[in-house]
């Protein structure tokens, strides 16, 4: 394919942020920190004004030719094993491109305040930078592999920066947990990626990459007998690194980074990795309903698990990385019941919101001398007008509140799944939707009305945070407020423009589950388009699921702010069991040190180490091969003696008898 | 009496046995070179013979080769029994076991 030269600009989206990398990490501290900021925050100004020209161009181009693709090389060659090392833009991951770049940007911004005075200033960009560079080779990558890449390198970053503070033991090992965690996931990621390859090789024809993501989609009928298994196995990849339950112990620890870093790295972007990858794949999903179910089940059980958690935690970061878990919960819900593009959209008001309400939390931090805990916090409403006001806009985005954002996208998912059938999945999500304005309504109260508990010095340095800081937020604020208006549904008179955007994505999948099954078993899409006329119903569920954020804000202040008698009569609850487990989040950690943690260390212990290390290698193959040695040499180095007649002796015997031996041998 | 090819044959076997003998019974160095040399001398009689018999001068070549590596190979040789004498004032190989293991 001919390269365009707005095609061109796809490589530099990405490779711009590694530049900027370089320059931060190379140079380090001989950077003055002005310049340093400077460097950091313009290239990822840089790689977003690439992103909006090249969405343009796409956005102008016939809907059906949405496609743009660069290719830099051939990366692996081998035969019919051909993998491009290429970048390719379509409506899907075109607003992840600008979503990552726009809220990536604004994260910058307001690091340049938030980091100001720590030593690692230079460092913290370097990692900043890298970060954004592997999650636009993970959002822009042509295929899987490229893909997996940004993967693991959104990874890697996710380690160094939850472990950026690494002088303090508890951050190592809140860095390596999520290191390791994901690496199970990760192994998921690639048995599905192995499997994926052997079975569609034998199909592919001259020339056609083996993992991009448009041959696949034309083999996809190829791969149809192996898709339940390659969708479980990518699906795993993706409860590791979107913190979907088994996997997602590994998102709360992560707060142990800086807070700008839990905004972009662990809310708005690299945790969504997982829905934009299942999203990216749903041509395969599509074909395994049983994989979607799984898909729908774990995202509305993961929804409604995190929220009931993040009930009782009272470290501000704790609360909302919780709500995230259970936020990234509704988006797999939405996947599972084949609303791809709602999945997608919620990514999108979940970045501007999620980002906005960390970064408040970052600044509410930063006025207390980095205080955490929110029982010692309060009464910061007039202290720090513009963090309350904006803080109090994500609040109400994430509670679903019209028309915020997050009313739009959340209500879509749960009307999705209500007209996919899946009746129980939508209850779940309804409940949790509640419990997620209850949880936020006791956040806003407990940090910012109220008396300040605080220390008197931590009151008086209680200050409103810099421009660099409030400027990010006022913006994000904005976008929360605004950024759901792309997607009003057609029963409220919009158009249902992000939906429409997203279309050529995911009709795809469509049409491959009308090739593999045949028209009458395509009734996923079918069916929802039947129930789509009845408008009714869904205006009953918004004014419902509406009714039920504002009743779970209402109770959320009635109890923090009026009667905290019933929050301790709730504590004290059945002999205060219930609240001990939300409080022990489960006691999931502790299960999975008694299950998995601790037999392996004590497998290691015993078996791996005395016997397979100490045993096997050092004694009998190490020691052992040295031992063989030396008893042959033992035997070996009698002929060795010295006596040259011996030697010419030995040489004529051995000639004659291999010369009496050609004779007579035939 | 018409010599044949046995007859060179069995003159250079006689000849390899005696330098193999001498070699192996005796324990004075430079014997012991000397009995190489009828070794080589041996071998340049099969050579020389079988070069007649094909009509092919390989063989020759092969010979003048031997005389030169003889040549260096004797020179080398008793370079070193002149130092090992002077040392040790002995040439007699069982003396001269230091490299035993």
């Amino acid at each position: 394919m001919e390269s365009h030269a707005n095609e061109i600009l796809l490589r530099w989206i990405v490779l711009v942020p590694l530049l900027g990398a370089a320059a931060n990490g190379l140079l380090n501290r001989r950077l003055p920190k002005q310049v340093s900021g400077l460097l950091a925050c313009g290239a990822v100004g840089v790689s977003f004004a690439l992103s909006i020209v090249v969405f343009l161009r796409l956005a102008g181009m016939p809907v059906a030719e949405r496609f743009l693709s660069d290719t830099v090389t051939t990366w692996i060659g081998f035969g019919r094993l051909q993998v491009d090392l290429a970048f390719a833009l379509d409506p899907l991951n075109a607003v992840m491109a600008l979503v990552v770049t726009g809220v990536g940007f604004l994260i910058h911004v307001y690091s340049l305040g938030y980091m100001a005075h720590d030593a690692g200033f230079q460092r913290f960009f370097a990692y900043l930078n890298l970060f954004i560079f592997a999650m636009m080779t993970l959002v822009l990558g042509e295929n899987l592999l490229m893909l997996f890449v940004g993967w693991e390198g959104v990874g890697l970053c996710s380690y160094l920066l939850i472990s950026f503070w690494f002088n303090d033991e508890a951050n190592a090992a809140a860095g390596k947990k999520a290191f390791i965690v994901n690496r199970i996931g990760d192994f998921g990621f690639l048995l599905g990626m192995f499997l994926i390859g052997v079975t569609v090789l034998p199909h592919l024809g001259a020339g056609e990459g083996l993992l991009s993501f448009r041959v696949l989609q034309h083999h996809a009928g190829a791969l149809a007998p192996a898709a339940t298994a390659i969708c479980l196995l990518l699906f795993l990849g993706a409860t590791g690194k979107s913190a979907q339950i088994p996997l997602f112990i590994w998102l709360p620890d992560a707060m142990a980074g800086p807070t700008p870093v839990s905004a972009l790295i662990h809310a708005a972007t690299m945790v969504t990795a997982g829905v934009y990858m299942v999203a990216r794949m749903n041509f395969l999903f599509v074909l395994s309903p049983a994989a979607m179910n799984v898909v729908a089940i774990v995202g509305a059980a993961t929804a409604i698990f995190a929220a009931t958690i993040a009930l009782t935690q009272n470290d501000i970061k704790k609360v909302l990385a919780y709500s995230t878990v259970s936020q990234l919960g509704y988006m797999m819900l939405a996947c599972g019941v084949g609303a791809f593009a709602v999945g997608i959209f919620h990514v999108m008001t979940h970045a501007f919101f999620k980002a906005l309400l960390f970064l408040g939390s970052g600044s509410v931090i930063h006025a207390m001398s980095n205080e955490q805990d929110m029982r010692v916090m309060g009464g910061l409403r007039k202290k720090l007008p513009v963090t309350w006001w904006t803080f109090l806009v994500g609040t109400l985005a994430l509670a679903g509140i019209f028309p915020l954002a997050g009313f739009f996208s959340k209500d879509e998912i749960l009307w999705k799944a209500f007209s996919s059938g899946n009746q129980v999945l939508w209850a779940i999500g309804f409940v949790a939707a509640g419990l997620t304005a209850f949880y936020m309504m006791r956040l806003l109260v407990l940090t910012f009305f109220g008396e300040n508990r605080a220390s008197p010095e931590v009151k008086h340095h209680i200050h409103e945070s810099p421009l660099t800081m409030t400027l990010p937020l006022v913006v994000l604020a904005v976008l929360s407020l605004v950024g759901g208006w792309v997607g009003i549904p057609h029963f409220m008179g919009g158009g249902a423009h992000f939906e429409q955007w997203l279309e050529p994505v995911f009709a795809g999948g469509h049409h491959v589950v009308e090739a593999a099954h045949g028209a009458a078993d395509a009734a996923h899409g079918a069916a929802a388009d039947a129930v789509h006329h009845d408008t009714t119903m869904e205006w009953i569920l918004a004014g419902a699921s509406l009714a039920w954020g504002i009743l779970g804000l209402l109770l959320g202040w009635l109890v923090y702010a009026r009667r905290l008698g019933v929050a301790e009569g709730a504590r004290r609850l059945a002999g205060g069991f219930p609240y001990r487990l939300l409080e022990h989040k489960y006691y999931v950690d502790e299960a999975y040190e008694a299950t998995f943690i601790r037999p392996g260390y004590r497998l290691s212990k015993t078996v791996l180490w005395k016997w397979i290390d100490a045993g096997l290698i050092d004694g009998i193959l190490v020691n052992g091969s040295a031992l063989v040695v030396a008893v042959v040499g033992s035997v070996v180095r009698l002929f060795q003696n010295g006596m040259v007649r011996f030697y010419a002796w030995s040489i004529t015997v051995g000639v004659t008898v291999f010369v009496l031996y050609l004779c007579f041998s035939g | 009496m018409e010599v044949t090819l046995t007859h060179y044959l069995v003159l250079a076997t006689l000849l390899f046995l005696t330098g193999m003998t001498g070699f192996v019974v005796r324990r004075n160095a430079i014997v012991m070179l000397m009995c190489v040399e009828l070794m080589l001398c041996a071998v340049n009689i099969v050579f020389v013979a079988f070069s007649r018999l094909h009509g092919d001068g390989g063989g020759h070549v092969f010979v003048l080769m031997n005389f030169a590596v003889a040549a260096a190979e004797a020179a080398i040789g008793l370079a070193i029994l002149v130092e090992i004498f002077r040392r040790r004032r002995t040439v007699d190989v069982d003396d001269l076991k230091a490299l035993m293991e």
